[in-house]
């Protein structure tokens, strides 16, 4: 059986017919064609699929798309300017190459915006210890952290 | 995961006649631990009565003597919360180290208790602060709530409402996580009550959350890390899988204990 959803996706509305079983990222995914939130892991374990649910950062393979009903959802696509400016979190990842194969950057940067909103200064092991729910499996931590703390003195 | 219908619940009350229609019928709560389950097919209900919107399962107070937590608080809400922090500091930071802050945004108390997964963190918080577990039925006190793996007091059609958990003099709660999951491998939380007497909970560890009363007995005598420090668990009984041998966790028992009671002094 199919039911509707409404939600709003980067700031414009959205409505589709899906499954009930449907999960957001799916939703996100395969039918608003939104593909820069990634599936890793499918068990909430790694944060590839990490977006924005009215303001928190949240799994969406680990909740339903009818959980997102009437809700505010911004995902990767939605984080830099109309103009094309990019987010200081996405063009601190640039500068600072915090990113290998690059399959974990959207739910790294995602998680990363809502952890600065916590934080606003963390230092490294805050940083460190607030990315246990992103993994890369490049292990590329290192450049990580340091984006995430260039990001927080950008905006300092 | 297989089809179902997926309902709204707005109260309580809406919940529990949405349940009583349909047999094979879920509630879902924040759903961290439900989808999961769903995905692997382990759970497959014909509804999902999802509790989102039920108002008067939200909600944190705060009184001279205890805090009561709606059991749709989310886990990020009572790491997040002044009043809890200052009242309940341990019940704060239990909260806060619960899966990781994507998950935290997402999952309740209420779930995680319901749930009583072996290695989950709340189970610890409600049978060592004492808590009482309050449905839709009855109270419920947290030494008669956990029966089991899996297993609670709560009946078919019971829906934990809210929780009280009475303010202790002092607490803390020491967790040995497993990397990946961030469960608890063992998670030991240790409380002097008001009235001076000492809980012990052991999560992680067993099929079910425990007490240990020789430790218990021990810190009521002397509050201090000393006192729990030769207390050996057997293993028996305890879990054992790939990530640590029963043996492990009884050691790190004694070893959580110990650091937990010395964090609860500081």
């Amino acid at each position: 059986m199919t039911v509707k959803v409404s939600l709003t996706v980067n700031g414009k509305p959205a409505a589709a017919e899906v499954e009930e079983r449907t999960l957001l990222v799916s939703f996100i995914r395969e039918t608003l064609r939104l593909t820069g939130t990634h599936v890793g892991c499918d068990t909430a374990q790694c944060g590839a699929c990490t977006i924005h649910m009215d303001g928190q950062a949240v799994k969406s393979c680990n909740i339903l798309a009818m959980q997102a009903e009437g809700k505010s959802i911004t995902t990767i696509e939605g984080i830099a300017s109309a103009d094309g400016t990019l987010h200081p979190m996405q063009e601190a990842f640039r500068q600072n190459h915090g990113l290998q194969c690059g399959f974990c950057t959207p739910g790294m940067v995602m998680s990363a915006i809502d952890m600065l909103r916590h934080y606003p200064h963390p230092d490294e092991a805050t940083i460190r210890a607030e990315l246990d729910g992103n993994l890369c499996r490049c292990t590329g931590y290192h450049n990580i952290v340091k984006a995430i703390q260039a990001a927080s003195q950008a905006s300092a | 995961m297989y089809p179902f219908e997926y309902q709204t619940a707005s109260s309580v009350a809406d919940a529990a006649s949405r349940l009583a229609a349909h047999g094979d019928a879920k509630l879902l709560a924040g759903g961290q631990t439900m989808i999961a389950s769903m995905k692997l097919r382990l759970a497959q209900p014909s509804h999902l009565i999802d509790l989102a919107g039920a108002a008067d399962m939200r909600g944190i107070q705060v009184s001279a003597t205890e805090v009561t937590l709606g059991a749709m608080s989310r886990h990020a809400e009572v790491a997040r919360s002044a009043a809890v922090q200052k009242a309940i500091p341990v019940l704060a930071k239990l909260a806060g180290g619960i899966g990781d802050r994507m998950v935290r945004n997402m999952g309740t108390i209420g779930g995680s208790v319901a749930n009583n997964d072996p290695a989950a963190d709340y189970p610890a918080a409600v049978l060592g602060l004492n808590a009482t577990v309050r449905t839709n039925k009855r109270s419920i006190a947290a030494d008669d709530f956990f029966l089991g793996m899996y297993e609670t007091a709560l009946a078919e059609g019971e829906i934990i409402t809210s929780f009280s958990f009475p303010i202790p003099r002092r607490g803390a709660y020491m967790k040995f996580k497993n990397p990946a999951s961030r469960y608890a491998l063992v998670g030991v939380l240790v409380a002097q009550l008001a009235d001076g007497s000492v809980r012990v909970a052991v999560t992680g560890a067993g099929p079910v959350v425990f007490r240990v009363p020789e430790m218990e007995k021990a810190l009521t005598a002397q509050f201090a890390p000393e006192a729990v420090a030769g207390i050996k668990i057997p293993a028996d009984g305890l879990n054992a899988d790939i990530h640590a041998q029963a043996d492990y966790r009884a050691h790190l028992i004694t070893v959580m204990a110990k650091r937990a009671v010395a964090a609860a002094l500081a």
